[in-house]
């Protein structure tokens, strides 16, 4: 990535938050004062790099003895695709620094199998985490924006599958939390993700076994001593490497489990694991063995619930991707010329290009209606689990045909599309590395 | 964002379902066997349905898209016409695409008037039944090329040619005609017009017999010095170079969602009587992922989740039509979407059931073969792809053909 690059990145956040300071939406939508705290933590935080030092978690005095929950959103009764206003800023805002941003640095990215720290720091500038942790906790959520989170997926998306999905590492940790953490475990650690320096913090939910199944988990929990005790290996941790927290899948008593594991711990350990694509997410293999974790560090989740979200999370990246391939295959066939004419003007290639925009279309009616029944807190699972079997299969074949539409300069790193390629292989594989 | 149906049009799709189970499935059958007899059963059907549309926006059929219009207690986002008729439309063909296709006042033609005709020829129209004419024997697809002519003689237009495939050509009222003014001019000079039957030089010549859909007359029409009266004309009579296609073209952005709301019907059908027949091979309530579950159980699932799509592009096209978005890309998105989806869905059910599925003692086998007409007729799958490909790519129809 270029200076002249980083430099935008850098700026990117503060512009967006100011414009929409600047507007009169704030008002509209009666939220001023949590935009004017996001602008002076945003200032605060957005040229300071990712600390990788772990840190102290303290139990706050202020935890109280119920835990925060979100309210579901209102259903309207009417069917409806246009976004609210502020869905609509944010998406135009997410859109642009995806193109102007993440897209000029998706390259060199996946080469140095890294996220720019410069990048990540932008999370914070972008207020993404504010949607995911109650007010009270220093956010600014006050009820479910799962849609608005799955639309900031699909356009950060649009910039880069694999840096998207490593920017959204702690926001999805934070919607756990926010969604299933007890009194407790939501003091201890939800400021944390808006402080000076943000908590890192991702899911480890995948082994490395063949069919995996994410409800028949290899990982063992075992209660010993009003503890836990943690053994297994986890597989493709998105940002493993920096995380300072982590949300482990285990199955205790026969049943899958989620636990809070804090980085540093005795018996955790860490290790690259390279993969196929997803490369600037840095992903890690994590094992646990004999990793002792108090009681209170189990997270009372609804398991099938979390997978859902974490299927549908996947799927908002892939149409962002999906996006960004129809924009990058226009004008490609427009502009190639074979036997004296675009390669357009052949069928072949242009029901081709088509079939990609029907899918596409399809995988997003898909996932919008999910996310919508689940913010609307409506049972979701059903339109969840079709979402993820139609966007695993069709956003192969959208990253399959995208190389296709350009032949052998497709097969090259000159053309991100053989990115695109590694990275949408991994939709039927990564079960809950993200998660809304 | 909500992408459930409207919460107002739930008594309908209700009311829909009912006549479709109780009314369409027990004489489904008989009309596939009976092919070329009339179904009298549609005939009180149909008046009823007349009036569930009078005045409402809540229309079942073909008759009231178009227009967009919408009762005014919404204020912003409409669910209006349009998505009515796809959602009933679904339902209908849950129990029979034949028998909807045959359904006496809710031609295609019908879908046409509503969409280009002027108050007083909708006034004129009203209450009549109108099939659509468009193909001839040497022009499928390629309905630019038509050589039906019409020719202006004081006050009537004198139509010569001879068309094929009309749907319910025999039994409607009238037909509505696509005719050039000057073949020599191109797309721009193509008009419709309202014949009615009885008309002098008009007469059906050919009743076809079919694969599917036999509830539903195909009719072929020939047409020998037909005088029309002018005021039969739909649209304006000038031939307008700019415009083009567009005026008679603007049908189908309203026609394409309905038929795809045919094919989701007819597949809900098949996945509705596979997964009964085959119940206790199946999880209940979608419990296993794909690799996870078996052949039979991850087959229908994913049928299911094509098919869920399918749905949801035919609504966004027809709630696009009903705010008043240009949906001529969507509307052919969902066409080939849902046109494809159902024939697979209805195909494949048949082989998980087997020999139960492919005798004609289950109404799978007829499905599949109803299926097949609905990623055909207002579009095939590849018109379809050529439109969506067109739109994305910026391409005329002379430089990507």
């Amino acid at each position: 990535m270029n200076t002249k690059s980083l430099g935008k990145a850098q700026g990117f956040g503060l512009a967006i938050l100011t414009q929409f300071a600047a507007s009169d939406l704030p008002d509209r939508l009666k939220i001023r004062n949590t935009v004017e705290k996001m602008l002076y933590l945003g200032s605060k935080n957005g040229f300071k790099l990712v600390a990788t030092a772990s840190r102290s978690f303290k139990s706050s005095p202020q935890a109280t003895d119920s835990a925060t929950r979100l309210n579901a959103q209102k259903k309207a009764g009417v069917f409806d695709l246009s976004l609210s206003d502020e869905q609509q800023m944010v998406r135009d805002n997410l859109s642009r620094f995806a193109r102007e941003v993440l897209r000029p640095a998706a390259h060199d990215a996946d080469e140095a199998h890294q996220i720019p720290a410069e990048i990540l720091s932008q999370a914070n500038d972008l207020g993404l985490i504010y949607y995911a942790i109650p007010e009270q906790f220093g956010g600014m959520a006050t009820e479910q924006s799962l849609v608005t989170q799955m639309l900031a997926l699909e356009d950060l998306g649009k910039g880069d599958f694999s840096l998207a999905a490593a920017l959204f590492t702690s926001v999805s940790v934070a919607n756990v939390l926010t969604r299933y953490g007890t009194a407790e475990q939501q003091a201890k650690y939800l400021p944390a993700f808006v402080e000076n320096t943000p908590l890192v913090a991702t899911l480890a939910c995948i082994e490395p076994t063949p069919i995996f199944n994410p409800v028949e988990l290899k990982t063992i929990a075992t209660s010993t001593g009003g503890d836990y005790v943690l053994n297994g290996e986890k597989s493709l941790v998105l940002m493993g490497q920096a995380a300072e927290l982590f949300v482990i899948s285990a199955e205790l008593d026969g049943e899958p489990t989620l636990f809070l594991v804090e980085g540093g711990t005795s018996g955790l350990s860490v290790a690259a694991e390279p993969a196929m694509g997803l490369k600037a997410a840095q992903t890690a293999r994590l094992i646990l063995d004999g990793v002792r974790i108090p009681a209170t560090n189990k997270l009372d989740a609804n398991y099938r619930e979390f997978l859902d979200l974490g299927h549908l999370a996947f799927c908002a990246l892939a149409l962002g991707v999906g996006e960004a391939i129809l924009d990058y295959v226009i004008p490609y066939v427009n502009e190639r010329i074979a036997f004296g004419e675009p390669i357009s003007h052949r069928q072949s290639v242009a029901f081709m290009v088509a079939d990609i925009a029907v899918e596409l279309e399809s995988m997003r009616m898909m996932t919008w209606r999910a996310c919508a029944l689940a913010e609307n807190g409506q049972p979701f699972h059903r339109e969840a689990h079709l979402a993820q079997i139609l966007c695993a299969d069709k956003a192969m074949k959208l990253g399959t045909d995208s190389v296709q539409l350009l032949g052998g300069h497709g097969f090259t790193k000159e053309h991100p599309v053989e990115r695109w390629y590694r990275d949408l292989r991994s939709l039927a594989i990564m079960h809950n590395a993200l998660s809304l | 964002m909500n992408l459930e149906n409207p919460k107002k049009f739930a008594m309908l799709v209700e009311q829909a379902h009912q006549v479709a189970e109780n009314v369409l499935r027990p004489i489904s059958r008989k009309y596939d066997k009976a092919e070329h007899a009339k179904p009298v059963e549609l005939n009180m059907l149909a008046s009823l349905l007349d009036g569930m549309n009078e005045g409402s926006d809540q229309a079942v059929g073909a008759t009231s898209t178009g227009s967009g219009s919408s009762s005014g207690t919404d204020v912003g986002i409409k669910n209006g016409s349009n998505m009515s008729a796809a959602l009933g439309i679904m339902e209908m063909c849950w129990g029979d695409v034949g028998l909807l296709l045959a359904m006496p006042r809710q031609g295609l033609g019908n879908a046409a008037i509503a969409a280009v005709a002027n108050e007083e020829q909708l006034q004129r129209f009203k209450g009549k039944w109108a099939a659509m004419a468009i193909t001839e024997p040497g022009t499928g697809s390629d309905s630019a090329n038509i050589r039906t002519t019409a020719v202006k003689d004081g006050d009537h237009y004198i139509l010569n040619g001879e068309k094929i495939f009309v749907t319910s050509g025999e039994r409607a009222d009238c037909v509505v005609v696509w005719a050039t003014l000057d073949r020599a001019i191109g797309k721009a000079a193509i008009k419709s017009f309202v014949v009615e039957h009885g008309t002098a030089g008009m007469s059906v010549t050919r009743l076809e017999h079919k694969l599917g859909i036999k509830a539903s007359d195909t009719a072929s029409i020939s047409f020998t010095d037909c005088r029309v009266p002018a005021e039969n004309l739909l649209g304006t009579p000038e031939v307008d170079v700019q415009k083009g296609f567009a005026g008679v073209m603007q049908t189908f952005d309203n026609t394409r969602p309905l038929v795809a709301a045919m094919a989701i019907g007819v597949a809900k059908a098949s996945l509705d009587r596979t997964r009964e027949l085959l119940k206790d091979q199946l999880s209940t309530d979608y419990a296993h992922l794909p690799m996870q579950a078996s052949y039979v159980e991850a087959t229908l699932d994913r049928l299911e989740a094509e098919w869920e799509a399918a749905r949801l592009l035919t609504l966004k096209a027809a709630w696009m039509a009903d705010n008043r978005q240009p949906n001529s890309k969507e509307a052919s998105i969902a066409k080939a979407k849902a046109g494809r989806v159902a024939n697979e869905v209805t195909l494949k059910c048949i082989e998980l059931c087997g020999a139960v599925g492919y005798a004609e003692t289950e109404l799978l086998e007829k499905w599949a073969r109803d299926s097949k007409i609905l990623d055909i007729f207002e579009g095939t799958q590849q018109i379809q792809l050529l439109i969506v490909a067109r739109r994305l790519l910026g391409k005329s129809s002379a430089e990507l053909k």
